[in-house]
Formats: C-alpha cells, sequence, structure tokens
C-alpha cells in the first residue's frame, strides 16, 4: 500500500515536466530528423520522401560552406581571445596585488572591476546587438569611428567590409563573454590554497612566475569547462549577427552562421526540410566537438 | 580589444627575468591598473555613450560623436515608453518571465526531486531523458517547434511562450537541482516520515525550504536567460507587435530608427532595456556571479 501511495507520488511529481519536455522539446528534436529527409515546406499535408538529397545538396551550398568557415573562425578565435583576457584579469583581481596581509589579494579596486567587467553578460545579446550597431557606425556618428575621425584617422567600415565584419562581431562576442570568465577563473583562484603561493613568494617567486607555475596549472579544469562553453557559443551567434548583419550575415553573406540560414531557410523561403538538414548537421558538429574536447581532456567525471 | 590587453601582459611576464623576490611593484601595479581601467573605459563607454545619445538632437547623433548633448531633452523617453511601446514590451516580458520562471522552478524542482531521492523502476532512464535535452541545439528544433505549438493551438500566445521556455529550461534546471538535492541529509526527510507528514508535505514544507540555495542560483540563472531570449519570442511570437518582448521590441525599434530617423528615441528605447537590468544587477549582482557561476561550474 506506501510502496504504491509512493509510486503515485513520484508520478503526481513527473506528470507534468514529462509531458511539457516529452511535446515541446523531445518531440521537435525527433521530428527535425525526420523533415530533414523531405521537401517539406510547412503547409503541404504530405511532405514529399527525398532521402538524403537535402544533405547532398547542402555539400554543395556555397553559403553552408561560408557558414561553417565562420563557426571554424568563431571555434578558434573566440575561446582562445576571451579565456586569455579573463585569465589575465582574474589573475590581477585576485593575486595581482601579491602577499597582503594574511594573504594574496588582488590589486586595489578589484571589486569595482569585478562588477563592472560582468555587467555586459546580463544583457540581453539582442540589446548589445543594437548597441553595438551604433558603436561601429561606418562614419563619424559611431563611436569609435567618431574617435578616429578626432585622433585624424579614416573611418572604417568596422561592419561593411566583407574581411572585417565577422572580426567586429567576434569583438563584441569577447566584449560580452569576459566578465563572466573572470568571475569563472576567480572562483577556481580562489580555491587554489594560499600557502601555494606564499611559499613560492618566500621563495622569490614573481607574479608571472607565479601565474605560470601555480595558478595555471591548478586552473586547468576551469579552464577547459569555459573552453567548451566558449566552443558550444561559437556554434550559435544567432542574435548578435542578427541584429548587428541582418538576416542575410550582411555584408554579403560574410558574417552568416549556420542558425542564421536554419532560421532565414524555416521562416522566410519555407524550405523546413532543407532547413531541418541544416539543424541536423549543427546538432552533429556541436556533439562532434563537445565529445573531441572532453575526450582530449583527462576529467575522471564527466558531466555533460 | 585584445591586443590593448596583450601587450600589457608582456611586461608582466618579462618580470620573470627578475631574480628580486618582489618585481618592481610601483611598474607593474601601474600597468595592471591601467589595462584593468582600459577594459573597465571599453565596457562603460558604449552605455555611457547610449544614455546620452537619448538626449541628443538627430543632428548631434549625426555629428561629433564624442559631443555632449547640447541641452537635456527628454522627449526621446517619452516618444520610446509611449510610441515606441517599450513600456508595453517590458510589461510583456516581465509577465512572461514571471510565470515562466515560476513554472520552471516549479516543475524543474518537483522532477529533480523524485528523481535524486526517489528509487523506482525507470528513474535513471527518465534522468538520462531530461538531462539529454542539453546536448542538442535548440536551431535543431526551431521549425518543427513552430508547428507544435500552431497545431497545440498556442502560437502568437504568450501561454505557449511561457510552456516552451518551460519545457527548454526543465533539463539543466533538473540536471542542476537533482544534484543539490542529493547533497540533502536523508534524516530530515525520515524524521519527517515517521512524523506522518506525506511526501508532496515532506517536499514543500522540508525539503524545498532546504534546498533554497540552489533554487537561489538556478532562480536567478532562469529569469535572465529567459528574460534575454530572443530567438523563440521571435518564431513564437511573430505576428502581433503588441505581444512583443523587449528585446524582440529593441530589435525592432532598431531596424525602424533607420526609416523614420528617430535615433533618440531608440536610444531612449535601449536605456529603458537596460536600466531594470542594472538596478536589478546592482542590488543583486553577488547572488548574480555566484548563480551564474554556479550553473557554469557543476
Amino acid at each position: 500500500m506506501e510502496r504504491w501511495r509512493t509510486y503515485g507520488f513520484v508520478a503526481g511529481f513527473l506528470a507534468v515536466p514529462i509531458v511539457l519536455y516529452t511535446v515541446f522539446v523531445i518531440s521537435p528534436y525527433v521530428q527535425a530528423f525526420q523533415i530533414s529527409l523531405t521537401d517539406w515546406n510547412g503547409i503541404a499535408a504530405r511532405p514529399g520522401y527525398v532521402g538524403l538529397d537535402n544533405f547532398r545538396r547542402l555539400l554543395g551550398d556555397e553559403v553552408f560552406w561560408r557558414a561553417l568557415r565562420n563557426h571554424g573562425i568563431l571555434l578558434l578565435v573566440l575561446p582562445i581571445a576571451t579565456i586569455v583576457i579573463a585569465l589575465f584579469f582574474a589573475f590581477l583581481l585576485n593575486l595581482g596585488g601579491g602577499a597582503r596581509g594574511p594573504g594574496m589579494a588582488g590589486v586595489r579596486g578589484s571589486a569595482f572591476y569585478r562588477v563592472v567587467f560582468f555587467f555586459p553578460q546580463v544583457l540581453a545579446v539582442a540589446v548589445v546587438g543594437v548597441l553595438f550597431k551604433a558603436v561601429y557606425r561606418p562614419d563619424e556618428s559611431g563611436v569609435i569611428n567618431g574617435a578616429l575621425v578626432r585622433l585624424g584617422a579614416d573611418p572604417v567600415g568596422w561592419l561593411i567590409e566583407p574581411d572585417l565584419a565577422l572580426w567586429s562581431i567576434i569583438a563584441v562576442m569577447v566584449w560580452q563573454a569576459v566578465g563572466f570568465y573572470v568571475v569563472l577563473f576567480s572562483a577556481g583562484m580562489a580555491a587554489i590554497p594560499k600557502d601555494y603561493f606564499e611559499a613560492a613568494a618566500l621563495d622569490g617567486a614573481g607574479r608571472a612566475r607565479l601565474f605560470f607555475s601555480i595558478t595555471l596549472p591548478l586552473l586547468r579544469d576551469t579552464v577547459q569547462v569555459g573552453w567548451v562553453y566558449l566552443g558550444i557559443a561559437a556554434f550559435d551567434g544567432f542574435a548578435l549577427i542578427q541584429v548587428l548583419a541582418g538576416d542575410k550575415g550582411e555584408p554579403d553573406g560574410a558574417t552568416t552562421v549556420l542558425p542564421i540560414e536554419i532560421w532565414k531557410n524555416a521562416f522566410s523561403y519555407s524550405k523546413v526540410g532543407y532547413a531541418s538538414a541544416m539543424g541536423v548537421a549543427l546538432f552533429f558538429l556541436t556533439v562532434t566537438f563537445a565529445v573531441l574536447t572532453l575526450r582530449t581532456t583527462r576529467r575522471e567525471r564527466i558531466d555533460l | 580589444m585584445a591586443p590593448d590587453s596583450l601587450d600589457s601582459v608582456r611586461p608582466v611576464r618579462s618580470a620573470r627575468s627578475v631574480p628580486d623576490a618582489r618585481p618592481r611593484p610601483g611598474l607593474l601595479n601601474g600597468l595592471s591598473h591601467a589595462a584593468l581601467a582600459v577594459w573597465a573605459l571599453l565596457i562603460v563607454a558604449p552605455l555611457l555613450w547610449t544614455f546620452l545619445a537619448s538626449f541628443k538632437s538627430n543632428t548631434e547623433i549625426f555629428g561629433d560623436a564624442l559631443q555632449l548633448p547640447g541641452e537635456l531633452r527628454l522627449d526621446a523617453w517619452g516618444r520610446a515608453w509611449g510610441k515606441a511601446h517599450v513600456g508595453r514590451y517590458l510589461l510583456n516580458t516581465a509577465v512572461v518571465v514571471a510565470f515562466s520562471t515560476f513554472g520552471t522552478m516549479l516543475f524543474g524542482s518537483m522532477a529533480a526531486y523524485v528523481l535524486a531521492r526517489y528509487r523506482f523502476p525507470g528513474s535513471r532512464v527518465i534522468y538520462y531523458y531530461f538531462t539529454a535535452g542539453m546536448a542538442f541545439p535548440v536551431f535543431l528544433a526551431l521549425g518543427p517547434l513552430f508547428f507544435v505549438v500552431k497545431r497545440v493551438g498556442l502560437l502568437y500566445t504568450h501561454t505557449g511562450v511561457v510552456l516552451v521556455y518551460i519545457a527548454y529550461s526543465l533539463p539543466f534546471t533538473i540536471f542542476f537541482l537533482a544534484a543539490f538535492f542529493r547533497t540533502l541529509p536523508e534524516s530530515v526527510a525520515e524524521a519527517a516520515r515517521i512524523d506522518g507528514a506525506s511526501h508532496t508535505r515532506t517536499f514543500f514544507q522540508i525539503m524545498l525550504p532546504m534546498a533554497r540555495p540552489g533554487l537561489v542560483s538556478i532562480t536567478i540563472f532562469n529569469v535572465l536567460g529567459q528574460w534575454n531570449q530572443y530567438l523563440l519570442p521571435l518564431v513564437l511570437l511573430a505576428r502581433d507587435e503588441r505581444d512583443w518582448v523587449i528585446t524582440q521590441g529593441i530589435a525592432n525599434i532598431s531596424t525602424l530608427a533607420g526609416y523614420e530617423a528617430d535615433w533618440p528615441g531608440l536610444f531612449a528605447a535601449v536605456c529603458m532595456a537596460i536600466l531594470p537590468v542594472l538596478v536589478v544587477y546592482v542590488i543583486f549582482q553577488r547572488q548574480i556571479q555566484s548563480g551564474l557561476g554556479a550553473g557554469a561550474l557543476k
């Protein structure tokens, strides 16, 4: 009797979450795989089965390869730039003051910097995009170009030069992400016992030595977590690129990424089948990245 | 941006060759502070510029970017609030996020609790069923999701958005809270059971209060994530402008500003979107930082 009451309770608590999750999350995912094998346009009652045609077309689609190239650049630059800058600041904010008082201290004003650095993280990406549209405006009314013109330089077309646009967008991503990773790495640094630093400092290690010989090796796990997170972010970029570069990834598709193409194909061109095939490709790319990263890192426990 | 800070790394690194215990603190400290101050300026400058631009006239905005507004014009704020419906967008967002975060926390903690603390056939399978959702990019579901929501008759409604937010927040919420519930001691729940408390009562009156630190972290995580959501409302609330949330509204005002040439209005709207977040952030920054950090480290 007691047992059945327990089962009843368990079922009662699980029913709503399972239904919501199955209907709105799992079923669309499963359908996406099915639809990727059809030519469905979102209207036809009976979508035509086309086998792997969508994927074959994908391989010949220039836009798809351009999106992949952009993901590749993002995947290389976004984690490296963010982690290097964040590690540097986290070190200054936590240990840069040297041995002061009872333990290691950050440089003066650390608390203030931490608050300021983290703030972009809580802003919506779409709002950040609108903000940087003004920063990057191509004439002297843009914030950066206004400063450049004052210094006597020519204004730069940050978002309209095809070779520059993606880099301008990556800079915004780094701008927004650094504060979060400063906090993340700070937490990791706080967990390092103070005596390590004191002993090293007594032996005459300078700050750079402290960083490369003690902090960095002991922070490995945290940095790896950050790497995976930033890598997954490199497969997104939708909100920022959509706001800064428009639906087509202007200029001329130079900044497009798969999420933009998926959205455009599904809702502007009504090519739901083709969009789903792109989604499937994106899924396998993300999973491959996550598995590869976690494989090459020797963590005992893998939480994913 | 990156080169600035990289340049400032170099002098620090060269300190390795200095044999003395304390490398000249004056110079190093100066460089550290310079690097930190530059980054702080990079963050504050665009925000400050936007704030000032909301008081400028169109001519001033298109003139010299580094000039202060000539006079304090408040009309752009009025236009943004009224004509551009920023007030309505903020209200919509607040209503949607209030319901969706509440629902996420309620259903997420219920599921996490039974999955973490009850043994029954299939409990592992259900746990993995939920957490598997974290591995899929939402873009894979995008097309089909639109038609699923349409079929259940909730397309272009806030109810639909709330339910979708809850569903997509469940995997991480359950993953995080299940780990948290597992750490709570068994003895208290046992004592409650001996005293004759029902399972439901034990959960709501004893276990939930004990799980408070975990609940606070993940609530903050969900509020921010759902408040800042852009993709899902773009797909699910596309039709009626009056239903939009703030991110959609701002992006649209940004596009319209080009046609209507109301740039001060745009920047006032952006400020209105940022200010509530800034106020909440200043008050709760410690909890927000630890909440998001805990989310990432789990």
